[in-house]
């Protein structure tokens, strides 16, 4: 985290596991962190009573990883979290694999019994590193007060380096409690953990001659750019070399939307433009980015006739979908900071101009007429906040739509859940990024169905009186599940339907203040009150209940196959 | 692509969690491990993993990349281009009536094995080798009723003088 922090570490000697736990903290420069208390992590609470770090309860533990990881995305800083044990922990287990999936910095502390009733099947007792092994990056058991200090600097260490991701590590009660009679040795030991961060220059010089020889090039940039801080860097590459970019949903705002170079972007919902530039052009650049199959749609006919390059931090990524021709592995700023000098200006007017007429003929659009569109709330709330807030989303139809309607600007504006595609992450996960970004207007975009899995927290927000706007784009149906029953299952739709509450009496039930609307003509003033009340707003909207996301691929299918629905 | 048998050999720390979390990373991604073997190195904070992984090169390539990832895993290295020894250890009870003893008997020293055990009805057998060897020699006890069997599985070393950073080695 940050180097020159002033924190310094005094003698631990003396010391109970509880206080070493929270100097480290203060060392690692942690300001915030989210949870829940219980049972076994009493005296851990006992030391965060007169602490300088604020602790932000939530309603649910699931909840605070959200919130942890909204916060890690906004600020670049690891989100931390602090549960119980038992179910405390199995609570946190879906934030966790969120996180795992997209990368996302945390460090998760749970409490567990006492080291001796370990395994004995005692009362709130789960065996959390044995569950989480397979979503945390690493996790760690400690089981003697002297490893504390070392393995939360391990923890820190590994959850913020290289490929970022979660981290977990299991606290038991006695090992909080106990106090440390000699100081212990706090220097981080890992002699397996190396993540490559310098690319080789061989490979640079290589991808750079790639990219000069090619007349079709295209980048495709996910989110590891954004992680790596390296948009600046991605964007001098691309207006050098003139060469179009389009984003994952993880890497939405790594390009400014309103650039002639932008595609927006590509994969199973992307922009058609972007899907045809991916099918023709002769070489693909991706960087940051992992070859899902949300994006690649058929990975056999994927891009067919691009040579491929690879940029990305992690090993293991390369060629584990999609052959790649040239690999460079390592830390994409350094990369494209260091691939800049080596890319020549080319002209490249005639496949730019094949690509600005695809934007323009198949730009997203819908029909805005009879009941509010979904979309046109998306671009509504684009237009009125300068396309400059901070936006969260549940997933479904209501995600989708925000990626493609909502123009993004910048990196860190677009808080979503991509890999693990969790429902329920949108309302918590805005709240941890109101948190990161204290001044910044912050905005839920949310769906009935995601909306309902985890809308408690907005108390969380009244109660740290966080200004959250939650916009909630009220179908009725659990969109996008309604979507593929009504294009692959004949109709048929099978628990879809759910008759959803009063969202605005809830909100007002909670705390917050609660709007609802249903009518276009009031669409603006509703969204100029949300944005200009000073506190948590949940502003719900009755939309076009079988409104279709397209372009869509549909399962299966070549990126160019796309059903385009209303847009053809 | 062919599938083949690649011999993968790991140095992993002596933590607890290593094993669960290389046999749980292989059961996770769909990886088939057709032997894994630990034990102790001459460091007693590190342990070595031989693993014989059944794939094409893509698999093999995976699974390297995949287990250089595990936090506790120190190297890696795979002995798809190097000459090596492997070796594999058996003890097999083999059904042997009286009038049958001599005859396995000649059979394990032809495959330079030891009789380890003498019964009534029974002998066991220590062999080791590589695998061919062992199932080799499982083929001709076989009529005369193997009882019960046993194997470590598969361990590993390059021959000759160790380069500093072998090919396909991974930290």
């Amino acid at each position: 985290m940050s180097p020159s922090n002033p924190h310094k570490m005094p003698s631990l000697i003396g010391k109970k596991g509880a206080e070493i736990f929270h100097e480290v903290l203060l060392e690692q420069g942690v300001e915030v962190m989210f949870g829940f208390p219980g049972g076994m992590v009493l005296p851990i609470f006992d030391v965060l009573y007169s602490s300088p770090i604020k602790f932000f309860l939530t309603r649910h533990e699931q909840g605070a990883t959200h919130m942890a990881d909204g916060y890690a995305r906004v600020t670049g800083r690891p989100g931390v979290v602090l549960v119980t044990s038992g179910p405390g922990a199995t609570n946190i287990v879906t934030g966790l694999a969120n996180a795992y999936m997209d990368s996302i910095p945390m460090v998760a502390f749970t409490g567990q019994v006492k080291t001796a009733l370990i395994g004995n099947d005692a009362f709130q007792e789960a065996d959390m590193t044995g569950i989480t092994r397979p979503i945390t990056k690493h996790n760690f058991m400690v089981k003697r007060v002297e490893d504390l200090g070392r393995i939360m600097r391990e923890a820190f260490h590994i959850a913020t380096t290289g490929r970022p991701g979660p981290v977990l590590i299991d606290l038991p009660a006695d090992v909080s409690m106990s106090k440390i009679d000699t100081e212990p040795d706090l220097t981080v030991d890992l002699p397996g953990y190396k993540p490559r961060t310098a690319g080789h220059i061989r490979q640079i010089k290589m991808a750079a001659e790639a990219i000069n020889a090619s007349t079709r090039p295209v980048l495709y940039v996910g989110g590891g750019v954004i992680i790596a801080g390296a948009s600046d860097a991605l964007r001098a590459v691309a207006a050098k070399g003139k060469l179009p970019v389009t984003t994952t949903m993880m890497g939405l705002g790594t390009v400014d939307e309103s650039d002639p170079l932008a595609l927006q972007m590509l994969g199973m919902h992307g922009a058609a433009a972007a899907n045809y530039a991916v099918q023709e052009c002769d070489c693909l650049i991706a960087v940051g980015a992992r070859f899902d199959d949300r994006v690649t749609g058929n990975v056999a006919t994927f891009a067919p006739k691009a040579k491929i390059i690879h940029i990305d931090i992690d090993p293991a990524s390369i060629s584990k979908n999609v052959e790649v021709d040239i690999p460079v592995v390592g830390d994409a700023k350094d990369i494209l900071s260091r691939m800049l000098e080596f890319i020549e200006p080319r002209d490249r007017s005639p496949w730019l101009a094949q690509l600005a007429e695809w934007k323009k003929k198949y730009a997203f659009r819908y029909d805005a007429s009879g009941n509010i569109k979904p979309q046109e709330v998306i671009a509504t709330l684009g237009e009125m906040t300068n396309h400059d807030a901070i936006i969260a989303t549940g997933v479904g139809q209501h995600q989708m739509w925000a990626c493609q309607y909502y123009g993004w600007r910048r990196p860190r504006q677009m808080i979503s859940s991509g890999g693990l595609g969790t429902m329920g992450f949108g309302c918590p996960a805005a709240i941890g990024a109101q948190v990161g970004a204290p001044g910044k207007t912050v905005i839920d975009i949310d769906g009935d169905g995601s909306f309902s899995m985890t809308m408690v927290e907005v108390i969380t927000a009244v109660q740290y009186k966080l200004p959250v706007k939650f916009v909630v784009l009220d179908n009725g149906y659990l969109g996008m599940v309604r979507q593929w029953q009504e294009l692959f299952y004949g109709h048929r739709y099978s628990a879809v339907t759910h008759p959803c509450p009063k969202f605005d009496m809830i909100a007002e039930g909670f705390g917050a203040k609660g709007i609802c609307i249903k009518d276009r003509s009031e669409l603006r003033d509703a969204v100029d009150a949300t944005l200009k009340h000073e506190g948590p707003v949940v502003l719900a909207v009755e939309v076009e209940p079988e409104e279709n996301v397209f372009p869509m691929v549909a399962a299966g299918k070549s990126l160019h196959e796309m059903l385009m629905g209303t847009l053809a | 692509m062919n599938e083949m048998k690649h011999v993968i050999s790991a140095l992993v720390q002596n933590e607890p969690g290593v094993l669960a979390h290389v046999a749980g990373m292989f059961a996770a991604r769909g990886f088939n491990i057709d032997s894994l073997v630990v034990g102790r190195t001459e460091d007693p904070g590190q342990s070595r993993m031989t693993i014989v992984v059944i794939g094409d090169n893509r698999v093999l390539e995976q699974v390297r990349k995949q287990l250089g990832k595990i936090v506790t895993v120190v190297k890696v290295r795979d002995f798809a281009d190097v000459d090596f020894v492997e070796r594999d250890l058996m003890l097999i009870r083999i059904h042997s009536a009286p009038e049958k003893r001599s005859e396995i008997v000649q059979l394990v020293g032809l495959f330079r094995g030891r009789v380890v055990d003498v019964a009534r009805t029974s002998v066991v057998v220590e062999l080791s080798g590589t695998e061919e060897k062992l199932e080799a020699f499982i083929d001709l006890a076989r009529p005369y009723g193997i009882r019960e069997l046993a194997r470590t599985g598969v361990i590993a070393m390059q021959r000759g003088e160790q380069k500093k950073q072998a090919a396909g080695e991974e930290e």
